[in-house]
């Protein structure tokens, strides 16, 4: 059991959080290990948040944090090193693609899907599908809008498949590297609960994209209002399972700095899903046909707008 | 080992003989013997070498010739090829065109090298540049379907063109990935064929969105 002992003083904030609430935490934490750390927030919240302790998988947090470090053990510069990146099978990647767009309310993303075994594949061929899928759709979507026009002549925008690529990959790659730096330097300050490591956040900021994929494909329909209607659901979607992974590591923090930090997550989310539809999609023209104004001598005079 | 220091040949002796290999029946691929062969045959070899693999992707069956003996002098021509191919496309201004010499390039080349790495991370078996030749290989359908574009387009660009391309450069996407996806998918764990399958089929899409929306200026 010395071995138990420690590993456990290896995770300074939870070995804290038992010391500090509980000075005699450690006699306990021998037999049971797994079942103190639930008992100690049951104790300190309120009685009626057991679902919190599902939500924030605290009772495997500990092994999932040592499974993660004994997982990665091969040296960074060795091939097999990135090869646990890539350690998913179809069902899995399915599984929490599923999950990223069915959110189930109360239910973390990262702890029920991702579970310690966070991958790359995910993220990065999600990316590069919602980069070829924007491009190629907001090219469609501008050729069916012109289509009618004498002065139209069509032009396949390849430039604008770099602008995408630099766009998304910068979004889904660097405010993750951006939030969990933010999340680490709160973690120091504030003994936070729940913490995720890079490339879980990395996980969840790539799978929540994936609801745009069919909403791209879906804003080729010129309708301002058709579009709208989908960016502000596929938005609801993605930010809630932003907002439902990230709420528990804030949740101890300063109220205020908690739903700044949300606040932040979903505004920039938002804004991503309106810049895109601003500069890869032309706006609609309205496509009434032409006002006939009625002439003096009673000939109509169709006017071409 | 004292004794052996004085171990010496004296000269009186005289030490001769040959050393000769006996050729034999050596495959004629042995270092010494290709040197001294005629230019053209070297270089028929490498083109008999580069067609038989064209074949072999133009009616792919499992065959792992293709596979063991990897160039990429095939997958050169196509690129450079299908790149120059699409150029003179429309380009009112510069950005607004259709991809550039070096885009199409880049996009074949960096493409095919994300599609094995991802391949082998996932654990496939297949080595790098084998990997390489075939996804480089399986352009040439997409390579014949862009000829055929230029030439309908050189009939006119109507609707009833634009029909024919698009039939054309949907059967030449079907059979790029069925011919790559045939060689690459034996190499892979059972049960991730799915997630190596599916960047092919989207490389092998870009390509022909890239054919399709070729416009003559």
């Amino acid at each position: 059991m010395a071995a138990v002992d420690d590993l456990k003083f290896q995770e300074f904030d939870d070995a804290a959080n038992l010391l500090a609430a509980n000075p005699d935490a450690t006699t306990i934490s021998i037999e049971e290990p797994a079942e103190v750390p639930k008992n100690q927030h049951s104790r300190l919240h309120q009685p009626g948040r057991e679902e919190d302790d599902e939500l924030l998988g605290t009772d495997d947090s500990d092994k999932t944090e040592l499974l993660a470090g004994q997982k990665k053990s091969a040296p960074f510069w060795t091939f097999d090193y990135y090869q646990t990146f890539f350690d998913v099978d179809t069902y899995q990647v399915l599984d929490r693609i599923k999950g990223s767009v069915f959110p189930v309310p109360g239910k973390n993303f990262v702890r029920l899907y991702i579970r310690s075994n966070p991958d790359l594949y995910g993220p990065f061929w999600i990316c590069a599908t919602l980069v070829f899928t924007i491009a190629v759709s907001g090219n469609l979507s501008n050729f069916f809008i012109h289509l009618g026009k004498p002065t139209y002549h069509y032009v396949p925008q390849f430039r604008k498949v770099s602008i995408a690529a630099t766009t998304i990959y910068a979004y889904a790659w660097l405010v993750p590297l951006a939030l969990w730096g933010f999340l680490m330097w709160r973690n120091s300050k504030v003994m936070n609960i729940v913490s995720y490591s890079f490339l879980e956040i990395l996980c969840v900021y790539g799978y929540s994209l994936f609801i745009y994929i069919p909403t791209a494909i879906l804003w080729i329909i010129p309708q301002k209002v058709v579009r709208w209607v989908l960016m502000m659901f596929s938005l609801g979607l993605s930010g809630s399972v932003l907002v439902m992974t990230f709420w528990p590591a804030v949740r101890d923090d300063n109220r205020r700095i908690a739903l700044a930090t949300v606040g932040t997550v979903v505004l920039l989310h938002a804004l991503l899903s309106v810049g895109c539809l601003a500069y890869f999609f032309d706006a609609p023209e309205l496509d009434f046909p032409a006002p006939i104004i009625p002439a003096h001598n009673g000939t109509a005079v169709v006017t071409k707008s | 080992f004292a004794g052996l220091a004085d171990v010496s040949i004296s000269e009186e002796i005289p030490v001769e003989g040959q050393i000769t290999v006996p050729v034999g029946s050596h495959s004629p691929d042995e270092d010494g013997s290709t040197l001294d062969e005629p230019v053209r045959e070297t270089i028929m070899r490498d083109l008999k070498a580069v067609g038989k693999k064209f074949v072999h992707v133009l009616y792919p069956r499992k065959s792992s010739t293709l596979l063991r003996d990897w160039d990429l002098w095939g997958p050169l021509v196509l690129c450079v090829s299908l790149a120059l191919m699409l150029q003179g496309g429309s380009a009112d201004s510069k950005d607004d065109g259709g991809p550039q010499f070096a885009e199409v390039f880049v996009i074949i080349w960096f493409g095919a090298v994300v599609i094995t790495l991802n391949s082998k991370l996932l654990g496939g078996t297949i080595s790098f540049f084998q990997s390489l030749c075939v996804l480089g290989y399986c352009v040439l359908p997409l390579t014949v379907g862009m000829l055929v574009c230029r030439l309908v387009l050189l009939a006119g660009s109507g609707t009833i063109s634009f029909i024919i391309r698009l039939v054309v450069v949907l059967a030449m996407f079907a059979w790029s990935t069925l011919a790559s996806t045939a060689f690459l998918a034996d190499s892979q764990p059972p049960n991730r064929k799915a997630l190596v399958v599916y960047p092919i089929f989207l490389f092998y899409f870009v390509i022909s969105w890239m054919i399709l929306t070729f416009t003559p200026q």
